[in-house]
């Protein structure tokens, strides 16, 4: 039961990231009908958001380390804590869910430079085309933040007060040695808000209703006439924010790297197909679904009967899902259909 | 002059002679390297092969590294079980490959568009994946496959072929070290697979065959309504195309006797993706020219550090001359990848037909070649 | 008395509870031109695209010479005989127009799937040469070695057209072949479809036109909302009432 719970809350916690970068991937492939290879590179991005941000709060100057009498010792000190003392310490502590309020104009910014820079001139051109015009710019997103912040994982950690673990046993009144980790727990939930908010935008309010139009009937879309233009970078930009979002509050779980994106990319392409091209609700409940899949392969008594299983379960649920049911979970027909 | 291009055996006349003097014409552009020279054909095969895919259907796989991939183990497993004749190695690999590929396509080719893109992106993630993971005893995960003094080669232990004095033989197309003449004889031996399968590539495309999976690239549901049934003839050009995977890859075990997962990765797809079209999609020369173009390229720009590049720029002031190094720097040396991304979009962004397709361009602006044909009014 | 050569027999199509088709009759005799008239939204293109094998009729027959059509893909169907030619003129744009003509010719030739990489196209001169005659048939040939895309829209057709004759059907089905036509191009589709092997050639057509359709059918058959309402000469069906009521009352509205 123990290693259930375990598992369910892994699922999420994958699935919750997963979940939130096809929510982006087929909004954009619903309303702009661009296969975005680059979504993954968004990603990947947001959590360079969270990087970023650290470094900015935690520029330092060198300063005598009182606590050391024998000799004369330095520490870096960052000039937060200097100037505003323990609250500057609370400030950089805090990081990482600070830097959403950064990610957030940034990931905006980065999302309507692409779509107007690029994408839009790729909405007439084939799929394939789309697909590799982005793939380059996924490498050259890529290899950027590799020029600046090197190879390596940059540990991101969230703040004190979270960074440990919750008795989740306990509250569920199973073993009191069952605990998860906190910010994982603050992941699940956050992912939740955010799709909850994307849905609540797209259900409440007028440009929602456009773009939900859009989504059902690509042609109408058309047809509305007026600003289309700046409808579509708008919602290239809240797939970006989306992506973003994902990234920067993964950043403590995963600390960050360039290369990133393009893991979770191609996972996230296969959930988006097997939610079914152009449906939200099936973004959401596939990249939950694989998540707790994938978890519950990768527990020691599943990979003993079936080893490996664990690498690629969700490719093969994927495979099966397009042969048996090509438009996927909940997708509709004729979309993207050749 | 038109017309010379039209037999087959001028063609491949030129091709052969422009192949295998490669050492010469390539040394005063500094490429002439055995290494170097030995990828051009390499990967100039595996493009060939995948344009017959790609270019020919319009089907857009992104998982052909894993045929590859096969390839290379099943050669070193022939290397290691069999004999150091890269003979049957290639031959095997090839089989395998094909094999793989007739599974693979047999599954993907049941949808099309955006979605068979994915599915054998899924395939060949999956395939790695599985070469990292439990398929170790098969390809030494991380490490890589490589051949061993006490491999048991049977068949050479069978005609008593042992390489005397030496801890790990070498490989031998029948008797001739492929290591010989300072690693040309690998060029050689590589360019000669490339001639081949450049002539079977030729001869596919001017054949029925050819012009049927052109028309299917065209209007596929045209066809079916024609009387054809499409999926086995997508499905043979998607095994072709993995049987010339194969043998590239099968060919690089030739040359250097190791296998690697790395190889299978989605993004090595991504590679000769972009060779083909850079070159030029559905043309013969231009996956060729491509891989040629991307392999020198990724010579000379990994090549290139900020000293070089200082006295590249000596010719400029200071400050230009700082500046320019700044600016490009990030795109040399261990960043050569940011310049292949940044040449990916370029190509397509302004040359979707390639440089086969600038190449006409500029011919028709001499006034050379094709006349642009007139377009009549369209009411679409 | 010539024998029936198509024969659909209580035919049903249902688009999530909209019937297209309800319980459809029809003969087609060897030999004759029969046009299939009505209103938009009749159900003339769904019945079409049940003969094709592009839709599975609910319940049903389609016998075509003596062998039941239903389920069978449409590549089969292209060679039992059956072909059609599409409203939206569907060729190979990027191919010439005598690869475009060559390619149903080899259709014929193949089958529908051969494996010969190593023949070559150069030595086809057979097919080459049907190919060529078929285009000088149409007055394409000064356009042979052109791009089907780069050409206008009423030489599509009129390649369409040759690309179905080039097979030999027993069976010609034809989608409203002058629609978007200027009338000059109209008439001498008429003339086209009238004269020479296209005239004996046993032909279904969907059409809009009456003019058309009175120049040509031999019989015609008037569907609405799904249902056959009259089958007959067109004289028959000039007269009667029941097309009169239904179809121009509703054409009426359409336009």
């Amino acid at each position: 039961m123990d290693a259930i719970l375990i598992q369910i809350l892994n699922g999420l916690d994958k699935g919750a990231a997963y979940a939130l970068i096809a929510l982006g991937l087929t909004l954009a492939f619903g309303t702009l009908g661009i296969v975005n290879f680059a979504h993954g590179a968004l990603f990947m991005l947001g959590a360079f958001c969270a990087v970023v941000f650290q470094k900015i709060l935690t520029i330092s100057v060198k300063v005598k380390d009182e606590s050391v009498t024998l000799f004369d010792a330095y520490k870096e000190q960052p000039y937060l804590e200097i100037w505003l003392g323990d609250f500057g310490a609370a400030i950089v502590d805090w990081a990482v869910p600070l830097s959403i309020i950064f990610a957030i104009p940034v990931m905006i910014l980065i999302g309507i430079a692409m779509e107007r820079g690029l994408i839009k001139h790729f909405y007439k051109r084939t799929h394939a085309e789309q697909i590799l015009v982005t793939f380059g710019l996924a490498i050259v997103i890529q290899e950027i933040i590799k020029h600046f912040f090197g190879a390596n994982p940059i540990p991101t950690p969230a703040p004190d007060i979270v960074s440990g673990s919750a008795a989740v046993g306990a509250f569920f009144g199973l073993s009191d040695n069952l605990v998860y980790p906190w910010w994982r727990l603050i992941y699940i939930v956050f992912a939740g808000v955010v799709i909850f908010a994307v849905f609540a935008f797209l259900k409440f309010t007028t440009f929602g209703m456009v773009v939900r139009a859009g989504m059902a009937d690509r042609e109408t879309v058309g047809l509305l006439g007026i600003n289309i233009q700046k409808r579509f970078t708008i919602v290239f930009a809240i797939a970006a924010l989306v992506a973003g979002l994902a990234g920067v509050m993964y950043s403590p779980i995963l600390p960050p790297d360039y290369y990133m994106g393009m893991e979770f990319l191609v996972l996230s392409f296969v959930v988006v197909v097997v939610g079914g091209m152009g449906s939200l609700g099936g973004a959401v409940l596939a990249g939950f679904l694989l998540g707790i899949l994938q978890s519950f392969a990768s527990m020691n008594e599943v990979k003993s009967i079936i080893p490996g299983i664990d690498q690629i379960i969700i490719y093969l649920v994927a495979i099966v899902v397009l042969l048996v049911r090509p438009r996927g979970l909940l997708g509709r027909e004729g979309v993207f259909e050749d | 002059m038109k017309n010379l291009f039209k037999s087959n055996a001028v063609i491949m006349l030129v091709f052969s002679a422009v192949v295998l003097s490669a050492p010469i014409w390539a040394d005063p552009i500094g490429a002439n390297y055995p290494d170097l020279l030995q990828k051009f054909a390499i990967f100039g095969l595996f493009a060939v092969g995948y344009n017959i895919l790609f270019g020919l259907t319009g089907y857009l796989s992104f998982g052909h590294a894993a045929f590859l991939g096969v390839g290379s183990y099943a050669a070193v497993w022939s290397l290691k079980l069999l004999t150091m004749n890269v003979f049957l190695g290639i031959i095997l690999a090839t089989i395998i490959s094909g094999l793989f590929a007739l599974v693979i396509g047999f599954i993907s080719l049941r949808r099309s568009g955006i979605y068979f893109s994915i599915l054998t992106l899924a395939f060949a993630q999956m395939s790695y994946s599985l070469a990292y993971s439990v398929l170790t005893p098969i390809t030494n995960g991380e490490t890589g496959l490589q051949i061993a003094a006490d491999d048991p080669r049977f068949l050479d232990r069978l005609f008593g072929i042992t390489q005397e004095g030496v801890a790990i033989p070498s490989t031998h197309f029948f008797g001739f070290d492929i290591k010989s003449m300072d690693g040309y004889f690998g060029f050689y031996f590589a360019a000669v697979v490339l001639i081949i399968g450049f002539y079977i590539a030729l001869k596919i495309f001017r054949s029925p065959f050819g012009l049927k999976l052109k028309a299917i690239k065209s209007n596929q549901t045209r066809m079916t309504y024609t009387g054809f049934n499409t999926r086995p003839y997508l499905l043979s050009a998607f095994v072709i195309s993995g049987m010339y995977a194969g043998l590239a890859g099968s060919i690089m075990v030739a040359i250097d006797p190791l296998a690697g997962a790395e190889r299978m990765q989605w993004t090595a797809s991504g590679e000769v993706v972009l060779m083909t079209i850079l070159g030029g999609v559905g043309t013969l020369i231009g996956p060729m020219l491509g891989a040629a173009i991307i392999k020198y390229a990724e010579n000379i720009f990994s090549a290139l550090n900020n000293t070089e590049l200082t006295q590249m720029f000596n010719f400029a002031p200071e400050t230009i001359q700082n500046a320019l190094v700044f600016i490009v720097e990030p795109f040399v040396g261990k960043g050569w990848h940011l310049s292949l991304g940044a040449m990916f979009m370029l190509v397509v962004i302004f040359l979707p037909g390639g440089v086969m397709e600038g190449v006409e361009r500029i011919l028709r602006l001499f006034g050379i070649g094709k006349k642009k044909k007139v377009v009549e009014g369209d009411a679409k | 008395m010539s024998s029936t050569i198509l024969e659909i027999k209580g035919v049903n199509k249902t688009f999530g509870g909209l019937h297209a088709l309800s319980d459809v009759n029809l003969q087609i005799t060897e030999g004759e031109t029969h046009a299939i008239i009505g209103p938009n939204g009749a159900g003339k293109s769904t019945l079409l695209n049940c003969c094709i094998g592009k839709l599975i009729p609910d319940n049903g027959s389609v016998t075509f010479n003596g062998r039941n059509m239903i389920g069978m893909p449409p590549h089969e169907i292209n060679h039992a005989g059956m072909v059609r030619v599409f409203q939206t003129p569907e060729i190979f744009p990027d191919l010439s127009l005598i690869d475009n003509l060559m390619i149903p010719a080899l259709a014929k030739r193949d089958g529908t799937y051969s494996f010969n990489p190593f023949k070559s196209m150069a030595k086809e001169k057979a097919i080459r040469d049907e190919a060529m005659e078929s285009l000088a048939e149409f007055g394409l040939d000064k356009f042979h070695d052109q791009h089907a895309g780069s050409i206008s829209r009423g030489d599509k057709r009129r390649l369409e057209l040759a690309m179905g004759l080039i097979q030999h059907p027993t069976l010609l089905l034809l989608d409203e072949p002058t629609a978007g036509m200027a009338r000059h191009d109209t008439n001498n589709t008429i003339e086209l479809l009238k004269s020479g092997k296209m005239g004996e050639m046993t032909k279904v057509i969907i059409e809009h036109d009456m003019h058309v359709v009175f120049s040509l059918a031999d019989r015609i058959s008037v569907l609405a909302r799904g249902h056959i309402i009259a089958t007959g000469t067109p004289e028959e069906i000039k007269d009667d009432p029941k097309v009169k009521e239904a179809y121009l009352g509703e054409e009426q509205e359409d336009e």
